[in-house]
């Protein structure tokens, strides 16, 4: 059996690479090891109830609409309608730093009045820096490695106004401790506060439907339940992938979505020995609480009613994450209420659900004994909740179910070493690995987030398939 | 492929890239660019798609030629002239 592209994992940058690869002719065959597909941004069912996992909300969606935005583009090359989509805007949201909140929406004047509001000394310099970033070209890469915070605090001071910008953005793309790469900034402020977070009708599901769908109408193939065990290389040049079951598949090019240290565990100890090193330790990774309801959180009775769509909180006077040295950090976390995205008739006949995402330590949850396991993953999630109750107010008097995943579930049905979510610190950007015809795809190429990881298997695919080498001149 | 069919063509194409787009006014002697939101990698795709329906490669440093559908035309004028057209989405 032989393919011209194999793709290892059936996550929003393998399918996207298979469509690429499948459109303009190519044999191609996407592996999944789980029995679902969506790799981190997935689903599962658990008590009778299907639950989202990853996806809080779909950055890239505002006002602008479709076009010239990176989700127009991933859109726009997969050939999938903008408006299959169904998107539910968020109604507000709120980043909160210690005693300090802004709220924003998917209006960017709103968003930047209620900063200079907050910040007024600072306010001048801000709408400065905000009109730059707007109109900034996210095809013009500068140079790499720049540091975000730094690039910031010489703008704007040393002070929590810069908290406010990096925390969101961190949250939603780094690997990096209480910093980021200043070009992954500036995607990611243009898509959360430029062009606005949305949830599609339905969640995730929905969303990875018309991926399925497209990749099988373009005459590409999936298969689930098929993990990948080794991928073959004859004299540096990969060749295809062996299956758990002992099948060999042999291939022209192999695309890795499975991250730098696991895609060379996969083609041997050689090569994992070689090329992987304490650099590659997975710092970022999460444990997330799903809480279901009897009552819509904004109807909680409370201080505060928890009427934002997402949370970006650190409960700290400033914002300096690293990674956990406990199992959780009860600190710096996201809180996601999907039924807050649309109106209240967008989810009639849902029951209500609340998620609460902590920073994890990766490799803590992956030692404890069977027997800790869950009496600290219960612990955990009561954290969290707590935390939510003193930030707003208390959802735990009204929960009817619970269900909690930590970075050892991550691990489990991504085979992302250390349940890495948005994959290691260093970046692999123009895919290529030091095995011919291997290629990377996903978090480790450089790109986070739904849209990210979308556009990460096209580029890839269409440089190292498709055979575009570069970008055509204009 | 006559000239006109040539247009008829890539218009067609772009259709399939960017659905959302009027190509309706489309002014021949104009850059494709100025007049609809066609990015380097939706003009990639139209490069890919002539090649994946008619066979036809073009160079990359040929690129520049085909900014205009007029230039489509001249450019693709030879290299089409025994080739039928047929649509992009029924292919």
């Amino acid at each position: 059996m032989r393919y011209d592209t194999l793709v290892i994992g059936a996550g929003f940058s393998g399918l996207a690479a298979g469509i690429r690869a499948a459109m303009f002719g190519r044999r191609v065959l996407v592996l999944e090891r789980h029995y679902l597909w969506g790799g981190l941004n997935s689903f599962y069912k658990r008590g009778g109830r299907l639950f989202d996992t990853g996806l809080h909300a779909l950055t890239n969606c505002g006002q602008r609409g479709p076009k010239g935005t990176p989700l127009g583009r991933l859109l726009r090359q997969l050939r999938i309608p903008f408006d299959t989509l169904e998107l539910l805007p968020q109604r507000v949201s709120e980043i909160v730093l210690g005693e300090r909140r802004v709220r924003f929406s998917n209006d960017p004047v709103q968003w930047t009045s209620a900063i200079a509001e907050l910040f007024p000394n600072d306010a001048d310099r801000f709408t400065t820096l905000h009109a730059e970033l707007a109109a900034a070209d996210l095809d013009r890469v500068g140079a790499p490695d720049r540091s975000a915070r730094k690039l910031l605090t010489e703008r704007l001071g040393d002070g929590p106004l810069v908290d406010f910008l990096l925390m969101p953005t961190a949250y939603y793309s780094s690997a990096r401790e209480g910093d980021l790469d200043w070009d992954q900034f500036v995607m990611l402020y243009q898509a959360i506060f430029c062009e606005g977070m949305a949830q599609p009708r339905g969640g995730i599901r929905p969303l990875l439907k018309l991926f399925v769908d497209r990749l099988i109408e373009v005459g590409g193939e999936l298969r689930r339940k098929a993990p990948v065990v080794r991928i073959l290389v004859e004299r540096d040049r990969a060749c295809g992938v062996e299956l758990e079951d002992g099948q060999i598949i042999a291939a022209d090019h192999v695309l890795s979505s499975a991250g730098w240290p696991a895609t060379m565990a996969l083609a041997g100890p050689a090569w994992s020995v070689q090329h992987v090193d304490t650099r590659d330790r997975t710092r970022i990774t999460v444990l997330e609480t799903i809480s279901v309801l009897d009552t819509p959180c904004e109807r909680i009775a409370g201080p505060r009613p928890l009427d934002c769509s997402t949370v970006f909180f650190a409960d700290t006077e400033r914002f300096a994450f690293k990674t956990p040295e406990d199992l959780v950090d009860p600190h710096h976390g996201v809180i996601s209420i999907p039924q807050n995205f649309g109106t209240p008739s967008d989810w009639v006949g849902h029951e209500p659900i609340l998620r609460v995402t902590l920073f994890a330590h990766p490799d803590k949850w992956h030692q404890l004994p069977s027997a800790e396991y869950t009496q600290n993953k219960r612990a955990a999630s009561d954290a969290a909740l707590a935390l939510t109750a003193r930030l707003y107010s208390d959802p735990r008097p009204h929960e009817v179910f619970r269900d909690v995943f930590t970075p050892r579930t991550i691990t489990k049905y991504t085979g992302h070493t250390g349940g890495a979510i948005y994959g290691g610190p260093r970046k692999w950007r123009d895919g290529t690995t030091p095995i011919e015809n291997l290629v990377l795809i996903g978090a480790d190429q450089g790109m986070s987030g739904i849209v990210g990881a979308g556009l990460s298997g096209i580029a890839m695919a269409n440089r190292h398939v498709l055979g575009a080498r570069r970008e055509i001149p204009s | 492929m006559t000239r006109d069919e040539i247009v008829i063509a890539i218009k067609d194409i772009i259709q399939q890239i960017a659905p959302d787009e009027d190509l309706s006014s489309l002014d021949k002697g104009v850059r494709l660019r100025d007049q609809i939101e066609l990015d380097s990698m939706d003009f990639l795709d139209i490069v890919m798609e002539l090649r994946k329906l008619y066979g036809v490669q073009v160079p990359e440093a040929d690129y520049k030629e085909l900014a205009t559908l007029e230039g489509c035309a001249n450019y693709l004028e030879s290299h089409l002239a025994d080739k039928e057209l047929h649509c992009a989405s029924n292919a």
